[in-house]
């Protein structure tokens, strides 16, 4: 029986009736791993010892007959920027090439009864929508090798596509789920902002960087909610809002549901290909019950910019710690100055030093005003958009992409083309709401496409329920 | 054109960043080119609208101040690029 390609609900039943071990769950992954890694590049680390180490521990604890919870013993990968202790977390770049953490992010100790089969390629420090701008290997599409995974998440999202893993976590700032999710074909989730710690995750954008998942399924999606969101004291930002047991939402009832259709994500340079699934699904919806209502959210033609604004100047902030001194890489100088110069222009990739170069640009004196807090003011703007769709509406259905995946090489020559990727997804982060990247079909050149859900803020439950109806309903 | 060679050169000082002889040519027309792009912005009336820098309301988040186990020093210094003596060690800053 192959076992690499079941749900975690499903492998659960099968790991507490003694049909399967973990063992030989965790060597039906790694087996999987062996076999196509070498074609994906999901992964920057392979932890094989100690998944062979917790699969043991799992399994004793079965035969003592101890209850397991809904996601131990079940095979995991991890975003290489989510920190875990004694095990290398690199952020795709060569700055922390060999730093290992010396504590667990919040996240993933939530999740230490899952097996850790290891951890996942990314675009450098979480920027980009490719993974081309990884230090160490693009990560390529399983349903098309010669196609980018996206990104940032891209090796999380293709870990679970490929097989290499039963679920994941990635992080998403401007859509690095959503994107990764939508063009690997799987589900990836973003929840509001808050609901999950960010202790761990290293930052990029600190009020946009959301840590979320990737699964087969919605029950999946779920159950890894269920395990990783919730107030924690380390992160300040977390929300204190009690969080509901997000398995009671797979509750498959539309009925009476509005869902907004934002006329603003359906114009030209959406792929034609894309807009149709997408409208199918809303079709769907109707006839499970939903209301679909024409809605407009205006200042979406700002997003891109706004966004491109606040999250560098919070990158340019953030990546300041990278001075050579406490931890990372160190290129010697003759001073303080050059040592800090040398490791930063030798340690940083092409599009992280664009980034900060465009953040200290927008924070500098004399175009903080005209840049930085313009784009604060046009995040509150986006933000209303939102707040006064969802007096109409209880979801808003986007796509999740304006086009499928494309090759590796073809963007990357272009920062800006490759930042217009994020266009459906980008207004999400500014305004801190959950969204879902859900499959919905393929292209005829086979490619996978995916749609959005977007909730109210705190509301991933709805988004669960709507999603989970449209799951069952074939 | 948004910003020069000279605006470059003093935001790469700010960054901690040198940027090469050979790829100034490209940084310069990608900056350009982004910035160019972000000008959008101020086709809108932003008069009388605060700025949004959290999206959720937030407040300051108070606990006790109570001691608790932190990092060891060991554990705290273990990844740093050159340490002596329980310290980072870095290159000389004072004149001696």
């Amino acid at each position: 029986m192959t076992l690499y390609d079941k749900t975690a609900h499903e492998l659960h039943e099968l790991l507490t009736t003694k049909k399967i071990s973990a063992a030989e769950l965790t060597g039906d992954v790694l087996a999987r791993v062996d076999e196509v890694e070498d074609k994906i590049g999901a992964y920057l680390t392979i932890t094989r010892d100690k998944a062979t180490a917790q699969a043991k521990a799992v399994d004793d604890k079965i035969n003592r007959g101890e209850a397991i919870a809904p996601l131990e013993g079940i095979p995991c990968a991890i975003k290489d920027n989510i920190c875990t202790k004694g095990i290398k977390t690199t952020c795709a770049s060569k700055i922390l090439e060999n730093f290992i953490p010396p504590y667990d992010a919040t996240a993933y100790k939530k999740l230490s009864a899952s097996i850790l089969i290891g951890k996942t390629n990314l675009d450098e420090f979480a920027m980009g929508s490719s993974t081309e701008n990884s230090a160490f290997h693009t990560t390529h599409n399983p349903h098309d090798l010669e196609r980018v995974a996206g990104g940032s998440s891209g090796g999380s999202a293709a870990a679970v596509a490929g097989g290499e893993a039963i679920f994941s976590l990635g992080s998403d700032t401007g859509g690095s789920i959503r994107q990764p999710a939508s063009f690997c074909g799987v589900i990836g989730f973003k929840p509001t902002y808050g609901r999950v710690s960010r202790y761990g995750l290293v930052a990029f954008a600190s009020s946009l960087d959301q840590i979320g998942s990737f699964t087969h399924d919605v029950t999946d999606c779920a159950l890894v909610l269920n395990a990783i969101c919730g107030h924690d004291e380390m992160d300040s930002t977390s929300s204190a809002a009690s969080v509901p047991d997000f398995t009671k939402a797979l509750v498959a009832d539309v009925k009476g549901l509005k869902i907004g259709l934002p006329k603003e994500y359906f114009v030209k340079g959406i792929d034609p290909e894309i807009e149709s699934a997408v409208r199918l699904v809303a079709k769907k919806f109707e006839s499970l019950g939903a209301e679909i209502i024409e809605l407009s959210l205006p200042h979406t033609e700002y997003a891109i910019a706004t966004y491109y604004l606040i999250a560098p100047a919070e990158a340019a902030t953030n990546l300041e710690r990278y001075d050579g001194v406490s931890y990372g890489a160190r290129v010697d100088g003759a001073d303080v100055v050059e040592m800090m110069t040398n490791t930063r222009t030798e340690k940083f990739g092409a599009e992280v030093k664009r980034r900060i170069m465009i953040g200290n640009y927008a924070l500098s004196a004399g175009y903080y005003d005209a840049y930085y807090l313009k784009a604060l003011k046009v995040r509150t703007l986006i933000q209303k958009d939102f707040t006064d769709a969802f007096k109409k509406v209880d979801l808003i259905l986007t796509p999740t992409t304006p086009n499928v995946s494309f090759k590796v090489g073809e963007m990357i020559s272009d920062p800006l083309k490759m930042y217009l990727q994020d266009i459906c997804t980008v207004p999400v982060n500014l305004a801190g709401l959950p969204g879902i990247s859900i499959p919905c079909g393929f292209t005829k050149d086979k490619l996978p496409i995916g749609f959005q859900l977007i909730g109210k803020a705190l509301d991933e439950a709805t988004i669960l329920k709507a999603s989970f109806a449209y799951e069952i309903s074939g | 054109m948004k910003i020069s060679e000279q605006d470059i050169k003093t935001v790469a000082t700010l960054s901690r960043l040198r940027i090469r002889e050979e790829e100034s040519a490209d940084v310069l027309f990608q900056l350009n080119k982004i910035l160019t792009y972000v000008e959008n912005l101020q086709a809108l009336d932003t008069t009388n609208i605060e700025p949004t820098t959290y999206a959720l309301p937030m407040q300051n988040v108070f606990r006790e101040d109570k001691v608790k186990p932190s990092l060891d020093r060991e554990l705290a210094l273990s990844n740093a690029p050159l340490k002596d003596d329980g310290y980072f060690k870095v290159p000389r800053v004072l004149e001696a």
